[in-house]
């Protein structure tokens, strides 16, 4: 007599029942659809989706259905050009409360998205999906290696003891910047000054220029220098890009360079698209600056006329400060961030680089009982409509959050505070994921098809089917009886797969399918190994019961052996790898442990409930 | 059904001087070809071009694509963009005699003959997908990929040895697979690099599997020469190898033949895979475990004799 323990008989079960419905929403597929997010990262509410409904309807944008899913708003289309008008207008009229992202979503029934289950996500090479394109500004970039040289040739004139009128940055000829101008006062010592110039920014050939009203020093960049700049800016960029959707937990995104000064990135069907959207363009840094404590800021305000070496900025308050030009640190030596909430409020702390780390102990050291300031500087662009024309412009928000009193010294680790929580989350995610030194502005997004193009994925499909039948063919020819039970376990496998990558949320892209090949390969192969187990214990004169535990008992250590140095393998490559590796990774990984259940387990109860309680077995259809 | 009706004893051990030193080759071989010769990179790793197509009506991306084909562009990759309306088509790098109108007034004649109102736009250099940070920290993966199986299997069985017959059988599939891309010069993409890992895994799994039955055989005949033991565990394990490797190839010799062109590059890479993850887990994994001693005491330490039997 063979027995199975009831309990392992009631595993198998309840685990195929919840497969079963976990992997159910991938039988309806998606459509296109468009997410609606509040700006604050506020959830939206119930009372938010009848007033969209109407919109929608007044003008005539056809939609499928909307409902509410995580806080935010779910419009489902028939296709991308309803998907596109809809964005359209929704972008108009609500820029400044909304954000749009498109994406795809599930066609699935409601009952089942009350429930939380979704459909695997696909990736861009399967499915396709968000596609951004972003001009990069490489102007600014220029603007800043000029401002970092005069601010370098300032410290070193004062160093000196020269004296000097003003460093500004001007153009050599026409009107874009790239030159550093060094204006003397009359009877200024023209060599010095030029040896310190020289000396302090080895880069640039410096020449005389007489205006009228007197000597200067002009040092100008060489169209290399600019173009190698502009090179290193948008490198800069596109690791910065990848940086920040990697950190918001976007699968196996593309970023890359498009033409001469421009990025695209492609998302795949995400569930967050709009918040990626808004995050990946913002380019948002912070400035610490120390309070100038002399002149009157309000009166600058009415008249503009700072004082030398301060800049006038504005506070949450709207109240008019004046900082000293100089930076002490900048968003680029920023080393981590992270937010939190302590019984202040949210905070973000701040850890520097040690450069950094160190001026801002010399600044905290020297002042004090005096202030210092965090500007929180945002670039982005604004859409509105003119005239029922679209009209962009580039914006640049800089506000004071913080203007704090230096009550202690500090180095390289501190935290500021000032904004909601919503807000030091986005800023710690965008300080960590290195400051877009140079902004980028949004120039086209759109949806896009699958990459290896949906003819050939039809195609593959079809033949992984033809395939799969082959195989249950030959399975069934090979061990009979015991081969049809093979390749029930084998289905019930692919189901289970289903249902483990559905409910991690994990992307499946071609690397994945290749894993799930590779994880059918494997479940075949445990199989193989408990039936030819079986074979040769029968060929060994052992009774037909006997042989089936026997089987079961001495494959296992093989197949277990094997799986887990597979398993450990596909581990290391999750942990380690990014992207296409990762993807295939997970699925080896999450299809190991299935064959493993299935085909121990699984074919173990199936066979010892066909055969384990009958008295008079003899044969075996093996 | 069954492959043999009796139990098989090929001597597999007897001829593996012969193998390693076609191995050897194979293995010279293949770096020689992956350097001289050079992979076909595909686009995912080049870069290229790309080039916006609109239609007047919804286009039909298939018939875009054999139109490209037939102009004679090599592997054109064709995607909805935006609309159905929108199409971009990727190409591979311009040549040092192309230039960026010319591409465009090629492609227009081309899809001309699918739409005269076509509307081709110019084309843009677009990077590489695959950058240098993925392959770090490819490397970086693989290495410790490879720590791991060493550190796993010289713990289950208690012997280095095998631990490095595996290594090396892990490393030497991958290299073959890329030779004979080199050597038939298949346009290697991203697919093809997923088929790799796929059969690195697969190899893996072979070979420890060929382990598990050499420990069970040792354990069973502690006296008899290792030679012959592992030519006993090769041989039990045959009909399970080559059933599994049958079941296997169907499924990838379906991707091959049904599968497309967008598919080859990953479904010849696993095929590959597959002969020669079978092949290494005999002549690589455990010959070269023999070869470096491997016998009994290693997979079962026997206790030491405590002092009171040596004394007389």
């Amino acid at each position: 007599m063979l027995e199975y323990p009831r309990w392992k008989y009631l595993l198998v079960l309840v685990v195929l029942v919840l497969a079963l419905i976990l992997a159910l929403p991938n039988l309806f597929g998606d459509a296109p659809a468009l997410q609606i997010e509040r700006k604050d990262h506020e959830p939206l509410t119930a009372t938010s989706l009848p007033l969209i409904e109407q919109f929608l309807n007044e003008g005539h944008l056809s939609h499928t259905t909307s409902y509410l899913e995580s806080g935010r708003i779910m419009v489902r289309f028939a296709n991308t050009a309803d998907q596109f008008k809809a964005r359209d207008a929704v972008d108009t009229k609500y820029a400044d409360q909304y954000i749009t992202g498109m994406s795809f979503a599930s066609r699935a029934p409601a009952v089942l998205r009350a429930l939380g289950l979704r459909a695997m996500k696909l990736g861009l090479d399967l499915r396709g999906g968000l596609y951004l394109l972003y001009q990069v500004d490489t102007q600014s970039a220029i603007s800043q290696l000029l401002d970092s040289y005069a601010q370098d040739l300032r410290r070193a004139l004062s160093a000196a003891n020269l004296a000097y009128t003003d460093v500004a940055i001007v153009p050599s000829s026409g009107s874009v910047a790239d030159s550093v101008r060094v204006t003397l006062p009359a009877g200024a010592d023209l060599a010095g000054v030029r040896a310190v110039a020289t000396k302090a920014l080895p880069d640039l050939a410096f020449t005389t220029v007489s205006l009228p009203s007197g000597a200067a020093l002009q040092g100008t960049l060489t169209s290399k220098q600019i173009r190698d700049r502009q090179d290193y800016a948008i490198e800069q960029n596109l690791v910065n890009l990848s940086n920040r959707v990697n950190q918001l937990g976007v699968a196996e995104p593309i970023v890359q360079r498009t033409g001469l000064d421009r990025i695209n990135v492609q998302l795949p069907g995400v569930t967050n698209s709009a918040q990626v959207k808004n995050l990946l363009g913002k380019v948002a840094t912070l400035e610490f600056r120390l309070d100038a404590a002399t002149g009157d800021a309000y009166d600058v305000s009415q008249h503009g006329n700072a004082p030398v070496g301060t800049k006038l900025y504005y506070d949450q308050q709207h109240q008019p400060i004046l900082l000293k030009r100089e930076i002490i640190a900048t968003g680029d030596q920023i080393t981590n961030a992270t937010a939190a909430t302590d019984q202040d409020g949210p905070i973000v702390n701040i850890k520097l680089d040690s450069r950094a780390g160190d001026r801002m102990l010399a600044t905290t050291r020297a002042n004090l009982n005096k202030r210092m300031a965090v500007v929180y500087t945002e670039k982005r662009q604004e859409v509105s409509e003119v005239d029922g024309k679209k009209v962009t412009r580039n914006v640049t928000d800089e506000k004071i959050i913080n203007n704090a009193v230096i009550e202690g010294v500090f180095g390289n680790s501190f935290r500021i505070m000032g904004m909601t929580s919503g807000e030091s989350q986005d800023l710690a995610l965008l300080l960590r994921a290195g400051s877009l030194n140079v902004p980028i502005y949004p120039v086209d997004e759109r949806v896009i098809g699958p990459s290896l193009g949906a003819a050939n994925i039809d195609r593959g499909i079809d033949a992984l089917v033809i395939g799969m039948a082959a195989v249950f063919a030959f399975m069934a020819i090979y061990y009979r009886v015991f081969g049809l039970v093979a390749d029930a376990v084998l289905l019930a496998n692919v189901v289970l797969l289903t249902a483990l990558l559905s409910l991690m949320g994990e992307v499946l892209s071609l690397p994945g399918i290749a894993g799930i090949i590779l994880t059918v390969g494997i479940a075949v192969d445990s199989n193989v190994l408990i039936y030819e187990r079986i074979r040769e214990e029968l060929r060994n004169g052992v009774s037909p019961q006997a042989a089936i535990r026997a089987g079961f008992d001495k494959a296992f250590s093989a197949i277990s052996d094997s799986n887990v140095t597979t398993g450990i393998a596909g581990l290391v490559l999750w942990v380690l790898g990014t992207g296409a590796i990762r993807g295939f990774a997970v699925v080896l990984v999450l299809g190991i442990v299935t064959s493993m259940f299935t085909s121990l387990m699984g074919s173990r109860a199936l066979i010892t409930l066909m055969y384990g309680g009958r008295r008079k077995l003899t044969r075996l259809p093996i | 059904m069954e492959f043999f009706h009796k139990p098989t004893s090929f001597p597999f051990m007897a001829t593996r001087k012969v193998w390693y030193g076609l191995s050897i080759v194979m293995v010279v071989g293949s770096i020689a070809l992956f350097f001289t010769r050079h992979l076909n990179l595909d686009v995912d790793f080049t870069g290229g071009v790309t080039i916006p197509a609109t239609f007047p009506t919804a286009a039909n991306v298939d018939a875009v694509r054999t139109a490209m084909e037939r102009a004679g562009f090599h592997d054109p990759q064709v995607q909805n963009f935006g609309s159905a309306r929108e199409l971009s088509i990727r190409l591979p790098p311009l040549g040092p005699k192309q230039d960026a109108e010319g591409i465009r007034a090629q492609v227009t004649k081309a899809l001309q003959g699918v739409d005269p109102a076509v509307d081709v736009q110019a084309p843009s250099v677009v990077g590489p997908q695959v950058g240098g940070e993925l392959k770090r920290s490819a490397e970086f993966a693989l290495f410790f990929t490879l720590v791991g199986i060493f550190i796993y299997i010289a713990l289950r069985f208690h012997t280095w040895r095998l631990s490095l017959g595996a290594i090396l059988a892990v490393i030497h599939d991958p290299i073959m697979v890329v030779g004979i891309f080199a050597l038939l010069q298949t346009p290697f993409d991203l697919p093809a690099v997923a088929a790799i890992l796929a059969v690195i895994g697969y190899s893996l799994n072979d070979t420890v599997v060929v382990f598990d039955r050499i420990r069970e055989r040792f354990g069973v005949n502690r006296r008899m020469a290792s030679a012959q033991v592992l030519d006993q565990s090769i041989n039990q394990t045959l009909s399970r190898t080559i059933m599994t490797k049958v079941v296997t190839a169907i499924v990838v010799l379906a991707l091959l033949f049904l599968g497309g062109p967008a598919l080859r590059g990953f479904s010849e890479a696993l095929l590959i895979g597959i002969i020669f993850g079978t092949y290494s887990s005999i002549y690589i994994s455990s010959a070269i475990a023999l070869d470096c001693g491997l016998s009994s005491e290693h997979l079962f330490p026997t206790a030491k004799k405590s002092p009171i039997d040596a004394m007389p």
